[in-house]
This record gives structure tokens, C-alpha cells and sequence, in this order.
């Protein structure tokens, strides 16, 4: 498997930050797949459950997002760091599971609406708690697996 | 709703996540790995088609299987701040925040120009 044993992909950080090897095989699309159904089904069920006016916080959205940053976070740094290597977990967990339940799309079309209704602060405060949130739950995350020692 | 909608739903969620994954892989494949074009191609793209989607105006249910379940799954907010966090731990900080202020203005000026093409469909 050309990653992460591969050490000119190890070496940069977008190497390690990627969610899945890039070479694709069968186990792992389906992996992605199940993951994916899983995920966005999650968030579509809240989505359905808590609507909300333009003007009004996108709290389904913000929360999915924050939460599957944190997992993600957990999950890559967890896998990469502390596990033996796995072909289907990274692409179950990270790139279907937590990409399933994230969305960057109606983030943007959230702000765009807010934009459109002249809720300039809302858009603002919201702009900049998903960044910070988002950022903080992956940072928080990563720390977390790497307070554990790891076990030889 | 029927349960046979939520079948859907997950179905493509499935689908539109192996999407994001093809899309960034075939991105990351040609333009390296310095900074996360993937995925920025990825959310700017959906951003757009999402966009498109809120100007056709569609009904409850082909807003949610089109809209929230497939545009949906393909982009991700995960993965974009998974990335610029990494960045930014590996001190490329001008790098980080290029990655977020671009994506950012990028997928709103996506989504409003998608908007506006839906409308005038």
C-alpha cells in the first residue's frame, strides 16, 4: 500500500492529513460508501428535524459540522498514530462517515441566504464560529489521542 | 415521509461521498500535495451546484435528495479543517489561512453565481 509507508507522502503534511490512500481498491469504495450512507443520512434526519428561517442559526449544520470535525480529528490522528495500519477504517470513518456528515456546500449557501437578508452579523458570527469551532475540535481532538502514550 | 425517501438519502450519501473521494484523488493526483486543491474543488464545485439547486427552487423532497444528500455529502467541512489545522501545525500558517479565506469567498461567490443561473432556468 503506497501510503502511509511511503515516505515522500509522510513527509508532507498534507500527505498525513489525507483521509485515504490514493490508490483505490474495491473494499475501500465500498468502505466509503457505507460510511457516506451513513453520515449524510444523519445529518439529513436533523436537517429535517430542526428547520430554521434564513435570518435565523443554522444550528443543524453548525452542529454535524463541529462534531464530524472532532471525530474526523480523532479518527485520522487515532488511525496515523496509535493504530496498526488498516485499509478500511480510514476511508469508513474519516472520508465516508465524517465527510458524509460535514458539509461545506450548505454552509456556504446558509451564509449566502444571511447575505441576501442583509443578516450581515449573523453571517459573520456564524462565519467565524464554524472556522474557530471547527478548528478548536480538530486541534482538541489530535491532542486528546496524543496525551495517550503509545503502547510498543 | 416515506421510509423509502430515507433509503434514498443514505444511498446517495453513499454515492456522493465516493464522488468527493474520485474528485479529490483524480485533483490531488495532478496538482500535488502542497495545498489541498482537492477538496477545495470539491466544496467550490458544490457550492456552485448547491447554489443552482436554491435558484431552481425545487419541492421538499428533490430539495432533500439533490440538495442535502447529494451536494451535501460530496463537499466537506471535516476535511477542510483537518487540513489547515495540519498546515498550521506544520508552522505553513500563510498556507492555512489562504486555505480558508479562499474557500470561503470562493463558495459563497459559487453559490450566489449558482443561484443566479437556477433562477433564470
Amino acid at each position: 500500500m503506497p501510503y502511509p509507508s511511503d515516505p515522500a507522502e509522510a513527509s508532507s503534511p498534507l500527505g498525513r492529513a489525507r483521509l485515504v490512500p490514493p490508490r483505490a481498491d474495491w473494499q475501500e469504495v465500498a468502505a466509503i460508501f457505507a460510511g457516506g450512507a451513513l453520515g449524510t443520512a444523519a445529518r439529513a434526519a436533523l436537517a429535517e428535524a430542526f428547520p430554521h428561517s434564513a435570518t435565523a442559526w443554522p444550528w443543524p449544520t453548525f452542529g454535524v459540522n463541529i462534531a464530524a470535525a472532532f471525530l474526523l480529528g480523532y479518527f485520522v490522528t487515532r488511525l496515523q498514530e496509535r493504530l496498526p495500519l488498516s485499509s478500511y477504517r480510514r476511508p469508513l470513518l474519516g472520508t465516508g462517515l465524517c465527510g458524509g456528515l460535514s458539509t461545506f456546500s450548505t454552509m456556504q449557501v446558509e451564509i449566502l441566504k444571511m447575505l441576501s437578508a442583509h443578516a450581515w452579523g449573523l453571517a459573520a458570527g456564524y462565519i467565524a464560529a464554524s472556522i474557530v469551532a471547527g478548528y478548536a475540535a480538530i486541534h482538541l481532538a489530535t491532542a486528546l489521542v496524543r496525551r495517550v502514550r503509545v503502547r510498543r | 415521509m416515506s421510509i423509502l425517501i430515507w433509503v434514498a438519502v443514505a444511498l446517495i450519501g453513499g454515492a456522493g461521498s465516493i464522488a468527493r473521494f474520485l474528485v479529490d484523488g483524480a485533483i490531488s493526483a495532478t496538482v500535488g500535495r502542497d495545498f489541498p486543491f482537492g477538496t477545495m474543488v470539491v466544496n467550490i464545485s458544490g457550492a456552485a451546484i448547491l447554489g443552482l439547486l436554491t435558484g431552481v427552487a425545487l419541492g421538499h423532497d428533490e430539495a432533500l435528495l439533490a440538495g442535502t444528500a447529494a451536494v451535501g455529502s460530496y463537499t466537506t467541512f471535516s476535511t477542510w479543517m483537518l487540513e489547515t489545522q495540519r498546515l498550521a501545525e506544520e508552522r505553513q500558517y500563510r498556507t492555512a489561512v489562504l486555505n480558508v479565506v479562499v474557500s470561503l469567498v470562493l463558495g459563497v461567490a459559487a453559490a450566489a453565481v449558482g443561484r443566479l443561473i437556477g433562477a433564470q432556468l
